[in-house]
């Protein structure tokens, strides 16, 4: 009776511990409740002014830059410019388009990645981790914007692209460029708060305005917004990714691996077991 | 040659490091001067980094020692995991002649083309990051790769220690090693399987980079298919070349196995790769938009596929016919180049093709590359010249396999019995 009872709370004991326990993962979903924020850019607002990309480059010490938008030029963002501002000519005149990471919801370099190097991190932003990182640059391969730069000419490199200033976040102040911004062309706020604000904005001006928000379906749905007067062909942005998350693309053949794991071995075997009787039947006869 | 049983072991490996064979011959001169290349090569690359030696591209970030020496060479190196099939799953014993050349040239592969890897990875000593587990990026596609490559190399080896312990005369351990074989081998095939995939599966999420011919959503299944008849043809080479600068090291019964090897090896090439082309056609007729094949991509895509996979399976299919060996070999031979135009296609060639901009390697790239082979076929020559790889196995070998033998049947007499019995 008394072992009974000892063996009663010992299983007491691991269940409610094993409650205990699994309530840290049951929790999870409440802290991934938080909002991923974004930024909203608004082309039509933007006057090519670079005053985004010095205020970068001022925050994170890189040279400023000596360059300026023209059309017909593409510059790029680089390992030392992590938000360059492109003009083209378009069928309204000269627009102008931001070019950076879009910190993608569900971001094919984080999946990509074999070290989490790359982090999609609650509050939205896309960073890279400098300790996990072993600089394969699988992310390169699989960004679909070429958004991460890697110092080549450096024994000890990092990858380089935008961080939303994820560390200003922390602190509660906005990133840089929003923050820059002298015609009020990039707004920081959560991404329904940003998609709500860049509706109103086609709804009420509507000829102003392409009726499409790049980046609200895009790779199943991008961090950074924009809004433009032209199709965004135009703009040079590429209208030819798909709606899908890039990471599903990975989904069937990742599902494939345990079953091929486990269903080819005992495959095998028994192959193995009826190649045998042909073969002492054959000795056999 | 083998270790008497009465020299201490160490006496054995100091005796054995030194060279055998002439040492001025063109090709040991020629592997002596790009391996020293490479080293001064690679200083530079590890003091100043990789943009000192390779082309510096950011939206091609895979140069050639990823993409020629680890996408392509695993490709080349699926040799020992279809032989091994064949011969431990499905009992061919006409292969098993073969099989030890095949898994040393295998664990070599894998072994130098992940060192490859460590040359090109921008901060190699964090590459125990995704191994000791502080960090697991379960979704990424390398990670599966990574952690295949070394289980893998791991099955490999344990399938090779059998031929080392041989030529150590460590009868004990050849007997606990022998014993494994089977299941590593299962193993093997089943970590096989996957990777060999899963370096095509790398590139799932380029689709917008690569040029439509090239990309598709099955490119993992057709890497898998591939790697058989590329491997295969890489052992028919292997084989032609072993035969003639092994001669002194090949026992007599591998030396008449040769033909009907060879031949049987052109029929399970042209098998394969007429699959191959089948599932081609299906993932061109059902995803691709026929207009795409006019143009100079078209036209290179054609190139690929009929002169290098459609020309070299119907060459197999005659010189399988014809029991022709030398128009095998150069079917194997233009199989190959198939498979690396595949490779460096998808991974290079039409990556980011509607950039104009021309991407060559630079030498110094190419340099270490070949040099990565060079050390290959050193390591290999060293052993074969060494270990019972094409050589008949010491006596005491096969004596014990006789006992072992006994030993089954008198197994299956009691299960007999016990039968009876019940």
């Amino acid at each position: 009776m008394g072992n009974n009872r000892r063996n009663f709370l010992k299983t007491l004991g691991v269940v409610g511990g094993s409650l205990a326990f699994s309530k840290s993962y049951a929790a999870s979903p409440e802290k991934n409740s938080k909002e991923f924020y974004g930024i909203l850019y608004d082309s039509t607002r933007c006057v090519g002014c670079q005053s985004c990309e010095i205020a970068c480059a001022e925050a994170y010490g890189f040279p400023s830059p000596e360059d300026y938008p023209e059309a017909g030029v593409v510059r790029k963002t680089s390992t030392s410019q992590r938000v360059v501002v492109n003009a083209f000519e378009t069928s309204i005149g000269e627009q102008y388009m931001r070019s950076s990471c879009n910190h993608c919801s569900s971001p094919a370099c984080a999946s990509a990645c074999l070290t989490k190097a790359m982090l999609k991190t609650e509050e939205g932003p896309v960073i890279w981790r400098e300790d996990k990182c072993m600089g394969c640059r699988s992310c390169m391969i699989a960004c679909p914007f070429n958004a991460p730069k890697f110092e080549y000419d450096s024994p000890n490199p990092k990858i380089q692209k935008c961080r939303m200033c994820y560390e200003k976040l922390q602190e509660g102040t906005t990133p840089e460029c929003a923050t820059a911004c002298p015609a009020e062309a990039m707004l920081f706020g959560t991404r329904r708060e940003l998609l709500e604000i860049a509706r109103e904005r086609i709804y009420a001006d509507p000829d102003t305005y392409h009726n499409e928000i790049y980046g609200e379906h895009e790779v199943g749905g991008t961090g950074v917004l924009y809004l433009s007067g032209v199709p965004f062909e135009e703009l040079g942005l590429r209208t030819d990714l798909g709606t899908v998350a890039y990471p599903e693309r990975n989904k069937t053949f990742l599902y494939s691996v345990p079953a091929v794991l486990v269903l080819w071995p005992a495959f095998l075997l028994g192959l193995r077991n009826a190649s045998d009787e042909v073969k002492n039947n054959l000795t056999k006869s | 040659m083998y270790r008497e049983q009465n020299t201490s072991l160490f006496k054995f490996w100091i005796g054995e490091l030194k060279p055998k064979g002439k040492i001025l011959t063109p090709f040991n001169i020629i592997a002596a001067l790009t391996i020293m290349a490479a080293a001064v090569i690679l200083f530079y690359r590890f003091s100043k980094g990789l943009g000192s030696v390779v082309h510096p591209d950011q939206d091609r970030p895979w140069g050639l020692w990823i993409n020629f020496n680890v996408i392509t060479g695993v490709a080349f190196a699926g040799g020992a995991y279809v032989l091994t099939f064949m011969v431990y799953i499905l009992g061919l014993e006409k292969y098993r002649s073969i099989v030890r050349a095949c898994v040393l040239y295998s664990l070599l592969a894998y072994m130098f083309y992940a060192g490859a890897l460590l040359l090109d990875l921008g901060r190699p000593w964090r590459v125990i990051n995704p191994i000791i587990g502080n960090s697991f990026g379960i979704s990424s596609v390398l990670f599966l790769v990574a952690w295949h490559f070394i289980l893998y190399m791991g099955s490999l080896l344990i399938e090779f220690l059998p031929t080392a312990t041989e030529w150590a005369t460590l009868k004990n351990w050849r007997r606990f090693f022998g014993s494994m074989t089977l299941a590593v081998v299962i193993f093997g095939i089943a970590l096989s399987t996957l990777h060999q995939s899963g370096v095509g599966a790398l590139f799932l999420m380029s689709e917008p980079k690569i040029h439509p011919l090239w990309y598709s959503e099955f490119i993992p299944i057709l890497f898998f298919i591939s790697s058989i008849f590329a491997g295969l043809s890489l052992v028919i080479i292997l084989e032609t070349i072993g035969r003639r600068v092994f001669k002194e090291h090949m026992s007599d019964s591998h030396r008449k196995a040769h033909r009907p090897v060879l031949i049987s090896l052109a029929r399970v090439c042209a098998i394969s790769m007429f699959v191959y082309l089948c599932m081609s056609m299906l993932v061109f007729i059902h995803g691709k938009d026929q207009n795409s094949l006019g143009g100079g991509w078209g036209a290179w895509y054609l190139v690929e596929m009929l002169g290098f996979v459609l020309l070299p399976c119907m060459l197999f299919v005659v010189g399988f016919k014809r029991a022709n060996l030398n128009m095998i070999r150069i079917a194997a031979a233009m199989s190959i180049v198939g498979i690396i135009l595949n490779r460096m296609n998808i991974s290079t060639i039409s990556f980011n093709w509607f950039d104009k901009s021309l991407h060559f390697p630079t030498w110094m790239e190419l340099v270490v590359s070949v040099a990565v082979i060079f050390v290959q076929l050193l390591v290999f020559r060293w052993i074969v010249r060494r270990m019972p790889v094409y050589r008949e196995s010491p006596a005491w070998v096969s004596s014990e396999g006789k006992q072992k033998k006994s030993l089954d049947t008198t197994n299956k007499w009691r299960n007999k019995k016990w039968k009876a019995s019940a």
